[in-house]
């Protein structure tokens, strides 16, 4: 059953054409990869999916916000606060409260490893535990659909490997996740399916053993190019 | 919206820049200026004495050049001729500062002159009259000088409240909030509650400090915290407003410090200006209320035409400022 079911989405800023008619669904289990290079228009479909922007056409079937865990490409934390603080006025935000916050505290915290050093600063965390942190306020929900939007870009091995540990878990418990991001490798793990696309449009849809030949690299490049787009 | 007002709250608690804005340059800055207002009137002033107890006024506050006037009559007429600055009407009982419309800087020393040489063991009381209504001119130096200090700064501090707004937006937290169950109305709400929660937390601090340490007398309680809450209302929507145009935190930042610092300086924070001109800042019209409060009559006939000019300011911007939720609160 599809958690997630986008189709004909579009959104334009000015004259820049962001997402071109895209349509694409995520079932329930399922680790579905948004692949793109820069500029493809994965983060706007991805802010339209989680609210935070409204699409110009299209529509997006989606649990409500309530159901949605996010993981936003930058590390959207309140450097000044503790990962604890963080998480329990997230946890907040959620509707969440006292005990019940608390529990949800602690068992993200168990989840991502972080719980010695929960009343750390964030300020003063390494990038990948600042990653990790970012994945939990996006667990705190218990969420049907969690998006994760380049969960990995810029940590060492270890917490990249913590990572993509934490996602495959909890697609086994049953959650929908859409996921994008750079590295190939990474999406011929995690993803069930994967989605190619660029200028907005999609270009491939498959699992990654279907698309790739002889991989999901040389799959992507042969569909977007191999100029460069920074 | 509550919990991102706390969360806000105990971040602003432990911004020392803040700290610095809200409290610390206001109150310093009023105890400078009334270190060096006390050193004696302009250069150019010209003031007359008047009264039995003249020849020791001046013997005792050390003024030359007192020019003699026949008596209070005569003083006013004089001071309200323009020919002389102020005339202090001195005696057994007090000292009566006549002051001219047209010198507000002067009257001003006049009073401190008056109110030192009515320091114990004298302890005369002053009396300061004016044809003139000017609020600023009817305050007493050191409150007029904590007050003006603190208004101006409260626009300051008000600020980086306000530009939370884009501190979120910054840290992508902006983004994410919205991703969950929170509104942009309630995220914009949280925010102007923490100003304005900043704003009125500043000012009771300088009130309750510059009363305590520096001797100013700011008028009835209940009537300085209705004119603060207008004062910081108008504040708030102000420098929302400012902000809600602004696409950076630093335009913001300096658009507020220009706001900030024109309103303050025409409205008279640091010196007495014309009113023609000040009126149209709220500072003026926080001063004037002060000023107000001296008078005699009932208090609320007194504050009702500041608290409805500010009131009214807040009143103009703020529906304003939700109306640009959608552009303000976007990540």
């Amino acid at each position: 059953m599809a958690v997630l079911t986008v189709d004909g989405l579009r959104k334009t800023y000015r004259d820049l054409v962001a997402v071109d008619g895209l349509g694409f669904a995520v079932r329930e289990g399922e680790t579905y990869g948004l692949l793109g290079p820069n500029g493809a228009g994965k983060s706007t479909t991805i802010s339209i999916v989680v609210g935070v922007l409204a699409a110009d056409a299209g529509t997006v079937q989606a649990p409500p916000k309530e159901r949605i865990g996010y993981v936003p490409q930058s590390l959207a934390l309140y450097p000044d606060l503790t990962g604890r603080q963080n998480l329990r006025f997230f946890a907040g935000m959620y509707g969440l409260r006292g005990a019940g916050a608390r529990s949800r505290t602690e068992q993200v915290l168990r989840l991502v490893g972080l719980r010695e050093r929960a009343d750390d600063a964030v300020g003063a965390y390494s990038g990948g535990m600042a990653r990790r942190l970012n994945i939990a306020v996006g667990l705190l929900n218990r969420p049907s659909l969690l998006v994760l939007d380049e969960p990995t870009a810029g940590v060492d091995p270890q917490s990249r490997t913590a990572i993509l540990d934490s996602v495959q878990r909890l697609t086994g418990e049953g959650l929908a996740v859409l996921y994008t991001t750079h590295y190939m490798e990474e999406a011929e793990r995690l993803c069930d399916r994967v989605g190619i696309v660029d200028r907005g449009r999609m270009l491939a849809e498959g699992t990654p053993a279907e698309l790739g030949d002889p991989d999901l690299e040389a799959a992507f490049l042969r569909l977007t190019g191999r100029e460069l787009r920074d | 919206m509550l919990l991102i007002l706390v969360k806000d709250l105990r971040q602003r608690a432990a911004d020392s820049t803040l700290l610095v804005f809200a409290i610390v340059l206001p109150l310093g800055l009023a105890f400078l200026l009334g270190l060096t207002s006390a050193g004696g009137p302009p250069p150019a002033a010209e003031y007359g004495v008047s009264g039995p107890s003249a020849a020791e006024f001046a013997r005792r506050t050390g003024l030359s050049g007192l020019r003699p006037v026949a008596d209070a009559g005569e003083a006013r007429r004089l001071a309200g001729g323009g020919e002389l600055d102020a005339v202090f009407v001195v005696s057994p009982t007090g000292v009566e500062v006549i002051g001219s419309k047209d010198a507000p800087i002067a009257v001003q020393v006049a009073r401190e002159v008056a109110e030192s040489y009515a320091l114990p063991p004298a302890a005369r009381p002053v009396e300061i009259v004016q044809d003139a209504t000017l609020g600023t001119r009817e305050l007493d130096a050191r409150t007029y000088q904590a007050a003006g200090t603190a208004v101006f700064f409260l626009f300051f501090a008000m600020m980086f409240s306000v530009t939370g707004i884009f501190e979120e937006r910054r840290l992508g937290t902006l983004a994410r909030l919205l991703s969950m169950p929170v509104s942009r109305a309630r995220i914009l709400w949280a925010k102007l509650l923490g100003n304005v929660i900043v704003g009125l937390a500043g000012a009771s601090v300088i009130v309750t400090v510059s009363t305590l340490v520096l001797g100013a007398y700011w008028g009835p309680p209940a009537a300085v915290a209705v004119l603060v809450l207008a004062c910081v209302l108008a504040a708030a929507g102000l420098t929302t407003l400012v902000a809600s145009f602004a696409r950076t935190a630093e335009q913001a930042a300096n658009w507020q410090g220009v706001l900030a610092s024109l309103f303050g300086l025409l409205g008279g924070s640091f010196f007495p200006v014309a009113p023609e001109i000040g009126r149209f800042t709220p500072h003026h019209w926080f001063l004037q209320g002060l000023a107000e409060l001296r008078g005699g009559g009932p208090v609320y006939e007194q504050l009702a035409l500041p608290v409805l000019v500010l009131l009214g300011i807040a009143a103009l911007t703020l529906p304003v400022v939700v109306a640009r939720a959608g552009k303000l609160v976007t990540p």
